[in-house]
């Protein structure tokens, strides 16, 4: 169980509902380890300020994370969190392992685009 | 400092030493400021289950950060999370801190609660290679590496133990150290010599992780032979123990030959103002509750610090 403050996803087909529903969706697979929470604790933070980015997280260990683990993008990734960055329903980046604050936004600006009140 | 926020004490850190002062001060009704690197909590935050935590029967390290967070909040501190500190004024009579987006901040005292980091290798790759191959958690990532052969690096419990429960899933372990001994329990040193499937590289070090995508080889030198070996491995788990988040105070009189800060047992360094309290401080015993004890002592001084010179202030103006 994932006792973060994000949202959680709990099933596929509603990971498959979130990324039809909204034009910019990220989404933390991972554990409640060290290389994990540093993540969610920049997604809590990040989306009081990216209101146009929906930010969620799914446990690595539920079976129905199947469809994040088998994902082309993640082919490979040897470390988690997996974070997948949907685009009207598409993957445009996927990262693994920790990330630092400044990579997640990076990433946030160049494919969602930066806040516009920043 | 014109511009800057203006605080009665700020607190660098989020562990629970910069919460406990945060709570302690708050509480006093002391303008108080939390900057945090990441997110509150620091270390503990990474720390699966905490049973010795007086009072606390059993609970996360991740949600009792939540509850010392919680606490700070309600009596009014304000914490700003996942802050770059660009740089610190802590030798004048006000002390300002400058963050890496523009924002600074200044008070009167400063209580410097900044823990510890993991050590890296600084080696050729290494942040090429995190999540494709380097890890630093083999809880975490152990897995992705069935059947594959790995190094191990570091010579201290963590080191032995990880690399003794890696060999669940790897077909060989490379245990390299850099010292001709290793600094881990005895029980722990010999569970992974009978351990067959562990090979051990004593006073060597590693100088290159390489590969195309993901991490192909690790170059290990020996420091006896100068004689270099390449590793055809896919993983590297890295536990090469702490060190004290204080790169920021060099340029201050506060630190021992370890960057750890020497402070007196009212948690007060030499500069005047400037306490400190937690894991970045020259002690022996870096717990949780020593970090809490720390933090309270660190926040009662400054909050005396504070009232000090308010009766300074009234009896010169």
């Amino acid at each position: 169980m994932l006792y973060t403050n994000l949202d959680h996803i709990e099933t596929a087909a509603q990971l498959q509902q979130i990324i039809m529903e909204n034009e910019n969706v990220m989404v933390i697979c991972g554990r409640m380890g060290p290389m994990c929470i540093p993540v969610y604790g920049i997604a809590e933070q990040l989306r009081d300020e990216y209101k146009h980015v929906k930010f969620y997280d799914m446990e690595f260990d539920n079976p129905e994370a199947h469809i994040i683990r088998n994902l082309p993008e993640v082919r490979g990734f040897m470390g988690i969190p997996f974070t997948i960055y949907y685009k009207n329903g598409k993957v445009v980046k996927a990262t693994s392992s920790i990330q630092t604050m400044q990579q997640v936004r990076a990433i946030l600006d160049e494919y969602f685009g930066a806040p516009v009140n920043a | 400092m014109k511009g800057s926020e203006r605080y009665d004490v700020i607190v660098l850190g989020g562990g629970p030493a910069g919460l406990s002062a945060a709570i302690y001060l708050s509480r006093a009704k002391i303008q108080t400021l939390v900057i945090s690197e990441g997110m509150p909590g620091g270390q503990m935050i990474l720390t699966h289950r905490v049973v010795n935590y007086p009072g606390v029967e059993d609970i996360s390290g991740y949600q009792l950060s939540q509850v010392m967070k919680k606490q700070a909040d309600s009596f009014g501190a304000r914490i700003v999370a996942n802050a770059i500190v660009s740089r610190i004024e802590a030798d004048k009579e006000e002390k300002c801190v400058m963050l890496s987006d523009g924002r600074s901040f200044c008070s009167d005292a400063l209580i410097i609660a900044t823990g510890g980091k993991p050590r890296s290798l600084n080696v050729s790759g290494e942040e090429n290679f995190r999540g494709r191959g380097i890890s630093y958690c083999a809880t975490c990532d152990g897995e992705f590496f069935t059947n594959k052969a790995i190094v191990v690096v570091g010579g201290g419990n963590s080191a032995l133990e990880e690399a003794v429960s890696l060999t669940k899933y790897a077909t060989e372990v490379h245990l390299i150290h850099q010292f001709d001994h290793f600094q881990a329990f005895p029980y722990a040193v010999e569970e992974a010599r009978r351990n067959p499937k562990i090979k051990f590289y004593l006073s060597s070090v590693v100088t290159e992780f390489g590969g195309e995508d993901f991490l192909e080889y690790v170059k290990v030198k020996n420091l006896l032979n100068q004689q270099e070996t390449e590793l055809k491995v896919n993983g590297a788990f890295i536990f090469i123990g702490y060190e004290p988040n204080t790169q920021l105070f060099k340029q201050y009189p506060i630190l021992n030959e370890r960057g750890e800060i020497v402070v007196d047992e009212n948690m007060k360094t030499t500069l005047p103002g400037v306490f400190a309290a937690g894991d970045a401080v020259a002690k022996r015993y870096r717990q949780i509750t020593t970090a809490v004890s720390d933090g309270t002592i660190a926040a009662l001084a400054a909050a005396e610090y504070i009232n000090e010179l308010n009766k300074h202030i009234k009896l010169v103006s």
